[in-house]
């Protein structure tokens, strides 16, 4: 009981705080609004906002979570308020569960909002959308634990943001989502099959158009094991690096 | 009854030895000081024995239990404040001590009579809606202290608590540690300060890259050195070059400057005044006035450290700004 007691503490404090800051609601929801609207705009059919519904949320949710939490967790190790966390009756690995819960729930909420524009505007019947939504939280828990990731390795606030685009803008090129992993030289195809977005967005192409190249049953394994392997990844870095 | 115990503890960062073979204990009710000089390994010990830091090798004990491998036990009854105030900003008083008490389970109505109660105890209620980023830098400190003890802890560390911060909030916070260890709370306190230390605890050690070189009650440490004969005289003037010039003039005796107007003359048998005074004369320095005191902590400290305590707080304010 005690432990969840400060479980749901610092996720609400987190969720409070720092993700649904005006800010960051603008970023994080006007964000994959906008993108939509600017693909409706170009495409001027309701087909095509179904062929691009995968790639806005797979980024409305990379990008509303990654950064978000390599830069919220960078700032409280430099303001010491970090300190607080570990010194407390909390084991690591649920404080950072904790920690990384508010940022997994922020990127839940990014997607809908592509997927609510795009309900509006186009037929989304024959989705399937337990896929849709097991997908959504996998990608959002992969994309957190790789902010996390990025935060274990950083010091500033400014190099948690830059390192998250490090990996995030050539992630979104060579996860398939803009162009088929088919059709990019064959030396960078193995590079997208070791991106856990690549796995994500396949699930949604399949869930969404059955336009997907990978069967679900090993896509969401896979995904899994990207998720779990960054976050015990993190973690062992943690106990190497902040308890000196 | 001992409460708290280190035995051998080490700590190396690669080549540097922060802390050397540091053993210790610290009895239940007591309030002991850990004094030393920047860099001395003040920090990383309060670091080690709260699990912020690991050891390199050696144990810790708690209340009879080695708890370094079981941290989160340990952990639940320790409260720490470090040397700068790391709440949360962009929270207010209220709610940083209610948030601190949530993360040792507490439950809601009693987090938050415990946070009005300590907001009330540390003069804080007036201000507990305020931001935290709002706050003045010893208003920081004592909101940082009361989120230390919000959950009871059997012991308190109490990190630099008075450094960088203005006299009056200073004297404040004094008061403050006295009263929550006559209400039972055991403290473990870090400080350059020497009057600090003599004026607050029970027991004290001195600390000098990384190694303990005394240890003992105030009495203790003072016993050896109360045949000392110590004069402090006011003198209009206290250069360096006057120092030197005295202490070559009179190398039987110690001879330090207290303040910018005060010179020390310390001897392990008397002191005879006229020479001192002709001296000082000679030179154009008015000595308006001249007295025997009794030996203190920081004369104790100067002698088997060899660091002028001056020096040492300048160094700690310096780093400060």
């Amino acid at each position: 009981m005690t432990r969840w007691i400060a479980f749901w503490n610092i996720l609400r404090k987190d969720m409070k705080t720092y993700y649904l800051k005006p800010p960051n609601i603008s970023w994080g929801l006007i964000f994959p609004f906008a993108w939509m609207l600017m693909f409706y705009i170009r495409s001027k059919t309701a087909f095509d906002i179904r062929e691009l519904l995968p790639g806005v949320v797979s980024m409305s949710i990379l990008f509303g979570t990654t950064s978000m939490l390599a830069v919220t967790i960078t700032f409280e190790r430099r303001s010491r308020s970090f300190e607080r966390l570990l010194l407390a009756p909390i084991e690591n690995n649920l404080l950072m569960l904790a920690k990384t819960g508010g940022a997994i729930l922020f990127g839940v909420l990014n997607a809908f909002v592509p997927i609510g524009v795009a309900a509006f505007l186009a037929d989304l019947s024959g989705t399937n959308w337990t896929a849709v939504i097991a997908s959504i939280l996998l990608i959002a828990a992969t994309s957190t634990f790789l902010g996390l990731f990025i935060s274990v390795a950083v010091h500033e606030v400014f190099e948690a943001q830059t390192f998250s685009n490090f990996f995030r803008f050539p992630m979104l090129f060579l996860c398939g989502l803009f162009i088929p992993i088919g059709r990019l030289p064959f030396f960078l195809r193995p590079l997208s099959y070791i991106l856990p977005l690549t796995y994500g967005a396949d699930i949604l192409k399949t869930a969404i158009n059955r336009e997907g190249t990978l069967p679900l049953w090993m896509s969401f394994p896979l995904l899994l094991i990207f998720a779990v392997g960054l976050f015990l990844y993190s973690l062992r870095n943690i106990k190497r690096k902040w308890v000196l | 009854m001992e409460l708290l115990r280190a035995d051998n503890v080490v700590k190396r960062f690669d080549a540097v030895t922060a802390v050397d073979g540091v053993s210790f204990s610290v009895n239940q009710g007591e309030i002991f000081g850990f004094l030393g000089p920047n860099g001395a390994g003040k920090t990383t010990t309060i670091n080690l024995l709260t699990g912020l830091a690991r050891l390199t090798s050696g144990s810790l004990y708690l209340e009879g239990e080695e708890y370094s491998t079981r941290l989160k036990r340990a952990q639940a009854v320790m409260g720490v404040v470090p040397d700068e105030s790391n709440l949360y900003e962009e929270l207010d008083g209220f709610q940083n001590l209610t948030f601190c008490a949530s993360l040792y389970g507490i439950d809601r109505r009693r987090r938050e009579q415990r946070a009005k109660e300590l907001l009330e105890q540390f003069g804080l209620a007036q201000v507990g809606k305020r931001f935290f980023k709002s706050y003045s830098r010893g208003m920081k400190r004592k909101l940082t202290i009361a989120a230390g003890i919000i959950h009871e802890p059997k012991i308190l560390f109490l990190d630099e608590p008075t450094t960088g911060i203005d006299v009056m909030s200073a004297r404040q916070i004094r008061t403050l540690i006295l009263e929550l260890n006559r209400r039972g709370t055991t403290i473990f306190l870090t400080t350059h300060y020497i009057e600090e230390a003599e004026r607050l605890c029970h027991r004290i050690a001195f600390i000098v890259a990384g190694k303990i070189i005394r240890i003992g009650s105030l009495e203790e440490l003072m016993q050896e050195y109360q045949r000392d004969t110590v004069l402090q005289m006011a003198v209009e003037e206290t250069g360096p070059e006057l120092l030197l010039s005295l202490r070559q003039q009179f190398p039987r005796y110690s001879i330090r400057r207290t303040d910018e107007r005060s010179i020390r003359v310390v001897s392990g048998g008397s002191i005879t005044l006229l020479p001192l005074l002709d001296f000082l004369t000679g030179r154009g320095v008015a000595v308006t006035e001249a007295r025997l005191i009794r030996p203190t902590l920081e004369e104790v400290f100067v002698r088997v450290t060899g660091i002028e305590s001056e020096l040492m707080m300048q160094e700690r304010e310096g780093k400060k700004k």
